[in-house]
């Protein structure tokens, strides 16, 4: 070698970028988490802080010393957040039964069937999937309407079922399970709807489980269609009694009762998430769909 | 460039948790590598030649130990510093490149005084392809080219930067067997023709063979045996070795020195002096066998196999470690299949001795 | 034969009943309506056909300013989302301890209902008699503000939309990219590493040309679903978007439908068509953009 290198400088100019670079990055990503985190940490503070103590403070204090639960209590007897509550459970396990069961029945006529038109369907179908919710939405509205289905769970609930999307990611994950086993199953003189349930069903259920958490997710936090079709409280969902309890809940500016109210109908989902974390975000990576 | 590991050693924290403790994947690698050779590492899977092989370029830091290029310690330097080129066992060429974007990438990285002009780049680029005969491909992307022509831009890639060290992982193992017998050939040429000390890794023992100056006998972390080819595949240092290379493999036999004599089963096979009494361990090479009437070895004969040149015939014996002899006979010799005995006298030069528990070379003297 | 033929359909008719009523029946209902001129909801009764419906809706100062804050919206977000989502990705895909924290945690926004949280956003915006709110207080930190994001001045309201946006819409994209950065084979990097390509480089020339289709889905995803922002913003303005001048494309087809201005589907339909014509003609031409920038294996 020509020129003598230093290479015990190097390879410690090299190793001190590394950890800069490294440092960076998780400051970096660190903002981003406190972004995301700071939303949460202040509805959960102004739902413990005293209605009194949260209208007193003109400059926002970032931590209270006294909590209270008294909020939680009020939004609970002041508005039916209780009834929009279980206006949701009713609406999403509805919605999600049906949605399964209607899903399962096409994916399997899909991907096990044949009949004639199998394929041209299949295209509309897929084609369908191009149509946006408010093109329809129109119509539908409409429809309930003069069907005398406003404020009604059917008015809520039918209009909502389908997911052509689930169907077709049903109907790949069916495919895919070997024809033998369908013909050992026929052999046996298994019908078709036993070998749904008993082979299909059991062999995709983690699809299964990852469309109905997607499907659930997507019903709690529904508002469009629900705040269309329902204008009585007692139908309302809590996507609709955020917004109600927001323009005259609590006398408009009990802000520290709406955030426990806020907090109550976000708590479900985000324990959902923490449980199912892994499935969840493998469902919408694959799903690649947005809620 | 003259390359020398002292005392490398690799170890990871074992993955599974109920068994604690680290898994050694090197394991005190000592060795000097000379320059402008070009060396084959040879071990079956997971014996730690592709860790040493991670050790050199720089992407896997040693636990203990040093790696100098030269008289420079490189072993704290990034891969980056070290002026290696790494040939990648699929070859890892950048898909949305053409192949001369691709040669060039290297090329590019380099800043302040080194930087090149593009001219520059498209000269060195071009001697490059040239060397590995590949100017007319230039303008195509990888996924148009077949296997053995992503190998040669892989290589070109590697060595357009005039690396120190070429590093090769399994050069050869993404191609069919005809372009592996073509490409050993190129390897062997490149290197040559460039001088550049290349040190590639493989698990195919006869591509080792064929192709290397020196070749390192790898397992289980621990170098069994360095050498040159020829004299590694004739002086084997212990069992591992034996059997690991040459094909047909090695037979291997139980068998027990007696008053200065070789038994293999009740035959008493070689006279070999200098052994105490023991149990050993015998390898014999296929081509160490001999059709002989009187022959001291005696097996049951299960048949045949004309090879052409050669014959190979197959046969057992009870202290036979193996189900089934192999040994390679020149066509010329007859063998009359209606027998069920077959008896061979035994060329000493082709009979490896083996301690019994260590599996440790034992030399005897013929007389 | 002729027995499977009738179980196939068998087994799909509920999915046929409920897309036909709910979908491909509207699709052309709405075309309808859209034609349809002066519509009466009560009467069910029209009095002619043609395109006047659109001529209103495009003359409507509703409707233009919704189309203002919409491509606005999509302009503003589509970039900055996409672009913070590829930072965030490539910083979580480099880093070993912590990552599974940081990804649970970025994705929180999307399990969340995006009404109650913009309630939160709101009130961290908002200023009101009693205090300047959490955003003005950081502002007055840098001897700025004090700006009413929510009631104040037009492009402060912009800002919160556009940072809720981004807020809501990061979970999904950041966990698209890096599950993409993920699939990405380590020896190209590795490659890279030995070749001395500094972590800039490796980023723009191997990374970001390798998983251009993921990138490329999601400015499409993005701006679909850019275009089709509503409920957004009525967390932060609440449901009189009109009044706030912070109406959406879809904003106002909700409202001609029954709103405050409600009642007349005719119109509701003409824009929701104007909408579905604006999105389709956007992602043609991202199709055609994308041609000549996205690498496919």
């Amino acid at each position: 070698m020509a020129k003598k290198v230093d290479y015990e400088n190097i390879a410690h100019t090299s190793r001190t970028r590394r950890n800069m670079v490294r440092a960076i990055t998780y400051v970096f990503l660190t903002i981003w988490a406190l972004i995301v985190l700071f939303p949460f940490y202040w509805m959960v503070l102004s739902s413990i802080k005293s209605y009194g103590a949260y209208n007193s403070e003109y400059i926002p204090q970032f931590f209270t010393l006294s909590p209270t639960l008294e909020n939680y209590v009020q939004a609970f007897t002041a508005v039916p957040l209780a009834q929009y509550f279980l206006n949701t459970v009713i609406f999403t396990v509805s919605t999600t039964a049906i949605m399964l069961v209607v899903t399962v029945l096409a994916a399997f006529a899909f991907a096990r069937l044949n009949f004639r038109g199998k394929d041209l369907v299949f295209t509309l179908f897929l084609a369908l999937m191009m149509i946006p919710n408010e093109l329809v939405i129109i119509t539908n509205f409409v429809t309930v309407t003069n069907l005398d289905m406003r404020n009604t769970f059917l008015g809520l609930i039918l209009p909502s079922v389908t997911s052509i999307f689930y169907i077709y990611l049903l109907k790949e994950n069916f495919s895919q399970i070997p024809d033998e086993l369908y013909y050992a199953a026929k052999v046996d003189g298994t019908s078709d709807l036993r070998y749904l349930l008993k082979v299909m069903v059991p062999i995709c259920r983690p699809t299964l489980i990852t469309i109905t958490i997607l499907k659930v997710i997507e019903c709690w936090n529904s508002y469009v269609w629900p705040h269309l079709i329902t204008d009585q409280e007692s139908y309302f969902l809590v996507s609709n009694g955020i917004q109600s309890i927001r323009e005259n809940g609590f006398g408009r500016e009990n802000i520290p009762a709406m955030m426990a109210a806020v907090v109550v109908i976000s708590v479900p989902l985000i324990l959902l998430f923490l449980i199912f974390r892994n499935k969840i975000m493998e469902g919408v990576s694959r799903g690649g769909i947005k809620g | 460039m003259k390359v020398v590991l002292q005392n490398l050693t690799k170890t990871y924290p074992n993955r599974n948790k109920k068994a604690p403790g680290q898994v050694v994947a090197v394991n005190d690698f000592t060795m000097e590598i000379p320059d402008g050779k070009l060396i084959g590492l040879l071990g079956p899977s997971g014996c730690g030649k592709s860790t040493t092989l991670n050790l050199l370029s720089g992407l896997q830091k040693p636990t203990s130990g040093k790696i100098f290029f030269g008289e420079d310690d490189v072993t704290d330097l990034p891969p980056e510093n070290r002026g290696v080129g790494l040939v990648f066992q699929n070859y890892a060429l950048y898909p949305h490149l053409t192949v001369k974007q691709n040669i060039t990438f290297p090329l590019e990285n380099r800043k302040g005084a080194d930087k090149l002009t593009k001219q520059q780049m498209l000269e060195k680029a071009t001697a490059a392809a040239k060397l590995v005969q590949i100017e007319e491909l230039m303008d195509r992307k990888p996924n148009e080219l077949s296997g053995g022509q992503q190998q040669r831009v892989a290589i070109a890639r590697a060595l357009v930067k005039m690396p120190r060290i070429l590093l090769l992982d399994e050069p050869l193992s993404n191609l069919d067997a005809r372009l592996r017998l073509q490409t050993r050939e190129e390897l062997r040429r490149i290197q040559r023709e460039t001088g550049i000390t290349t040190i590639f890794v493989t698990h195919d023992q006869e591509e080792a063979m064929s192709i290397s100056d020196l070749i390192v006998v790898m397992n289980a972390g621990v170098i069994q045996q360095i050498g040159e080819p020829q004299q590694v595949y004739d002086n084997p240092s212990n069992l591992f070795v034996a059997k690991f290379l040459g094909t047909p493999p090695i037979n291997v036999f139980s068998g027990t020195i007696q008053n200065g004599m070789l038994y293999i089963g009740r035959d008493a096979v070689l006279p070999c002096k200098g052994l105490a009494d023991q149990p050993v361990t015998v390898g014999i090479r296929p081509e160490g066998f001999q059709l002989c009437e009187d022959g001291p070895l005696c097996c049951s004969l299960k048949g045949v196999e004309v090879m052409g040149r050669d014959i190979s015939v197959v046969s057992t014996h009870t202290a036979c470690q193996s189900q089934t002899i192999r040994s390679i006979i020149r066509a010329e010799n007859a063998v009359d299949t209606s027998l069920t005995t077959v008896r061979f006298s035994l060329n000493p030069k082709k009979v490896f001795l083996f301690h019994g528990e260590t599996g440790n070379r034992l030399q005897f003297a013929q007389e | 034969m002729e027995k499977r033929n009738r179980k196939g359909w068998l087994y799909l008719l509920p999915a046929l009943l409920f897309l036909g009523v709910f979908m491909v029946y509207p699709l052309i209902d709405v075309l309808i309506y859209s034609l349809e001129e002066g519509y009466n909801f009560a009467s069910q009764t029209y009095q002619g056909v043609g395109i006047f419906n659109y001529s209103y809706v495009l003359h409507d100062p509703y409707f233009l300013q919704a189309v203002k804050n919409t491509f606005l919206l999509v302009i503003i977000t589509v970039p900055l989302s996409t672009g913070i989502a590829l930072l965030l990705s490539a910083g979580l895909s480099s880093i070993r301890p912590l990552r599974q924290a940081y990804q649970t945690i970025y994705f929180l926004p999307y399990v969340t209902n995006t009404l109650a949280v913009g309630l939160v956003f709101m009130i961290l915006f908002k200023r009101t008699p009693y205090s300047d709110g959490f955003a003005n207080l950081i502002l007055s930190w840098f001897g700025t503000g004090p700006v009413d994001f929510i009631d104040g001045p037009y492009w402060a309201k912009m800002f919160v939309l556009c940072f809720y946006t981004i807020w809501v819409v990061m979970p999904f994209k950041v966990l698209i990219l890096t599950s993409a950065m993920a699939s990405v084979n380590q020896n190209y990097y590795n490659a890279a590493r030995i070749d001395g390509t500094s972590s800039l480089r490796i980023f723009t020339r191997i990374t970001l040309p390798m998983i251009s289709p993921t990138v490329f889905y999601l400015i499409i995803t993005g701006f679909i679903g850019a275009f089709k922002a509503y409920s957004d913003a009525v967390a932060l303005f609440g449901t009189d978007l009109n009044a706030a001048g912070m109406n959406t494309i879809v904003g106002y087809v909700y409202d001609m439908l029954y709103g405050n201005s409600g009642g007349y589907p005719s119109y509701a339909a003409a824009a929701a068509i104007i909408l579905f014509a604006i999105v389709l003609t956007i992602t043609c031409i991202n199709l055609m953009v994308s041609k000549k920038h996205v690498h496919y294996e």
